[in-house]
């Protein structure tokens, strides 16, 4: 696509051309000549020395702007005043700088463009159906509670729950995941996804600035409003760089031939003057203004793509970085899903134990209780138990079946005077006693995530020095999982508060330089989320906590993404140095080239667009995973 | 209060020269510019009012950018 400004400066171009070629063969000379050309000069040439007046006048002097004007203005009067009468240089240097200009906005255009796409979710409508009508309206004014209806193709506009119908959602676009998910009646719905198969009506729950896809979107556009270290450095480079520039092109006009002067020979003013100019022209740093920040959004763009959402460039250059990536462990490293791996001791059946935990603490929604109530299966009989005493942090007390029966920890064993024997199996033990005599216990532990281990042994791969795992369960259980998934070093028993100190001597001891990751699932680690350099909370998707915190949110849970944003990272700055080296070094060339006179103001400006063109194709590889 | 505006920038300089220029006005309290999604986010000072703050925004960035277009 081709903006409206870029045509008109197309037919410029072309039209500048065009006249250039027909003066060729005009046999002018003087005054009459110098008008001739000033018509073309003119045509390709007015805004940029508009924007060089309004400039000066707006205290904006040394932009490029700025430039070009000095330097095709200064090439006309030398032409004049050594009598040559060769205006075309002044004319076609301006030409082809709007060429360059024009390429480089049509490229940056489309790049931008096909960036945009990728990250394009937004939905434009909401279906509302009225009287058996659907009425397309904007999702801003939908109301919380209002039934929409998605048809298959469209985009759920606003998150909701389904009250009608089933069908398969593509959620590719929000967590890279090409699995499509299965939803029915009764299932929650995030905006963002894409309704394939049949016709759903949702009722909404959120409104739309509250909804996922907005949370997202906000995310995303200002996502680049974050400089990363290496932005700031080209702005730093630019101020220094333009006086810098300036300077050096006004000792070439004098140094050189005041030099020759004093040594007696030919000072050969317009020479040096001339070559003063060009050196201006060649100086302006568009291919490394334009590829750094392109590089960084095309980065952003790639990892969204694959439902890693990075707040910022500063974050992607620190994801880069990382060389300890710090684990909570349930939820995070584990499902947080705990599960019956053991009944130990037992007098009674097994599944009598059960049975009677199961009923004793059929009220409490504890996740340890929950498990103990899957394991069991069937649902209790409530009015079997009685006399319920929920004992805040040791266990619970009830009568079941007319028999008192005791479930908790070691001390709820020592304060009813029951001794309990120990347990060497991994997991959280619970003591039964019945009727005041141990019964056994039950082992109690969490569910490892299936890709963990791999995770962790990409994470080494990609660059990764040292793994730490923060839990606050006891010791054997928090060893026998590091080991299990190749954990470097383990932080047992912390409760939440312990677990930023840990992660703030961990950074202390922290070599310059060097980064440090927290991944947690963003329930209740906010503050070590935000104490650590690289935030990552994982399964985000719906929790407006954990986006909120962290400062690079894994939309689901697949810990495989970890060590793939890492080497997204690291390639998208690698292709961000090899841009600034690049452009800066073709500069210095140019430079020196023109310095001595090798190099004319064409060939410098042909290498400035070419150098951009090369630096924009460069940044569009940041788009690409590796694998 | 905070609100993002569609703009018009032709080279990724200006709008980092915009953005430098722009936040710079009374009654701005933090202006970005995003070349990659052509939006400018402007967070208003408390008690700014954001029509004339807005108007003095534009003006300041046609200063540094003539053909600066932004939606109001």
């Amino acid at each position: 696509m081709v903006t409206r400004r870029q045509k008109k400066t197309l037919t410029r171009i072309l039209l500048t051309a065009v006249l250039l070629a027909a003066l060729w063969f005009v046999p002018a000379e003087g005054w009459l000549k110098l008008c001739l050309y000033l018509v073309p000069y003119l045509l390709i040439g007015y805004d940029i020395l508009r924007k060089a007046a309004l400039g000066i006048v707006h205290g904006q002097v040394f932009d490029e702007n700025f430039l070009m004007a000095i330097a095709t203005v200064g090439a006309f009067v030398l032409a004049w005043i050594d009598g040559s009468g060769d205006y075309l240089e002044a004319v076609a240097v301006m030409l082809f700088y709007q060429i360059g200009e024009w390429f480089q906005s049509y490229a940056v255009g489309k790049s931008r463009r096909s960036i945009t796409q990728l990250m394009d979710i937004r939905p434009d409508y909401a279906n509302i159906e009225t009287d058996g009508r659907l009425e397309r309206v904007d999702p801003d004014e939908v109301a919380v509670g209002t039934v929409i209806t998605v048809q298959p193709g469209e985009k759920v506009p606003i998150d909701g729950v389904v009250v009608e119908g089933a069908s398969s959602l593509n959620t590719a676009a929000l967590t890279g995941e090409s699995v499509p998910r299965e939803v029915a009646v009764g299932d929650t719905v995030i905006s963002g996804c894409v309704n394939m198969t049949g016709l759903l009506k949702l009722e909404t729950t959120r409104a739309f600035g509250e909804s996922t896809v907005s949370k997202i979107l906000d995310l995303v556009e200002n996502a680049s409003s974050r400089k990363s270290r290496s932005e700031d450095f080209i702005s730093r480079f630019a101020r220094v760089y333009t006086p810098a520039v300036c300077a050096a092109a006004l000792a070439l006009a004098v140094a050189p031939p005041l030099a020759l002067t004093l040594l007696g020979r030919s000072a050969r003013w317009p020479v040096w003057l001339y070559r003063a100019l060009a050196f201006l022209v060649t100086s302006c740093p568009c291919a490394l203004v334009i590829s750094i920040p392109l590089s960084f959004f095309a980065g952003l763009g790639g990892a969204s793509r694959e439902g890693v959402l990075v707040k910022g460039s500063n974050f992607l250059e620190a994801l880069s970085q990382v060389r300890q990536v710090v684990f909570d462990k349930t939820g995070t490293l584990t499902m947080g899903v705990f599960q019956v791996s053991g009944v130990h001791h037992s007098d009674l059946p097994q599944e009598k134990l059960m049975e009677y935990v199961a009923l004793a603490e059929s009220a409490s929604s504890h996740p340890i209780s929950k498990s103990i109530q899957r394991a069991y299966g069937l649902e209790p009989d409530r009015t079997r138990v009685t006399d319920v005493r929920e004992l805040s942090g040791n266990g619970v007390i009830a009568t079941v079946d007319g028999r008192q029966i005791a479930a908790g920890n070691e001390a709820l064993m020592e304060k009813l005077g029951v001794p309990a024997s120990p347990c060497h199996s991994v997991g959280t033990i619970i003591h039964v006693a019945v009727d005041g005599a141990y019964a056994g216990h039950i082992v109690v532990s969490d569910v490892v995530r299936p890709q963990a281990r791999d995770a962790l042994r990409q994470l080494k791969a990609a660059g990764v020095a040292r793994t730490v795992m923060l839990t606050g369960d006891n010791d054997p259980a928090a060893q026998a999982v590091a080991a299990d998934l190749g954990v470097d070093q383990v932080y047992s028993r912390l409760l939440p508060q312990d677990k930023v100190e840990r992660v703030e001597a961990l950074l202390s001891d922290q070599p310059k330089g060097q980064r440090l990751a927290f991944v947690g699932d963003g329930v209740n680690d906010a503050p070590v989320l935000s104490r650590a350099d690289v935030g990552i909370a994982m399964g985000a998707m719906g929790s407006d906590a954990a986006i909120e915190a962290a400062d690079v949110v894994l939309m689901d849970d697949d810990l495989m993404k970890l060590p793939k944003a890492i080497r997204l990272a690291k390639r998208c700055m690698a292709i961000v140095w090899q841009n600034i080296v690049f452009a800066i070094g073709v500069k210095v060339l140019c430079l020196l080239l023109v310095a001595v006179g090798a190099a004319n103001m064409w060939l410098a400006i042909f290498a400035d667009v070419g150098v951009m063109v090369l630096a924009v194709l460069n940044a569009m590889r940041c788009l690409k995973t590796p694998e | 209060m905070k609100k993002t505006y569609s703009v018009e920038v032709d080279c990724a300089n200006c709008a980092r020269k915009m953005e430098e220029a722009a936040g710079k006005v009374p009654g701005v309290a933090a202006l970005s510019i995003n070349f990659m999604t052509q939006r400018m986010s402007v967070e208003f000072a408390e008690d700014a009012q954001e029509k004339p703050v807005m108007q003095a925004v534009r003006k300041t960035c046609r200063k540094v950018e003539p053909d600066f277009v932004i939606e109001l």
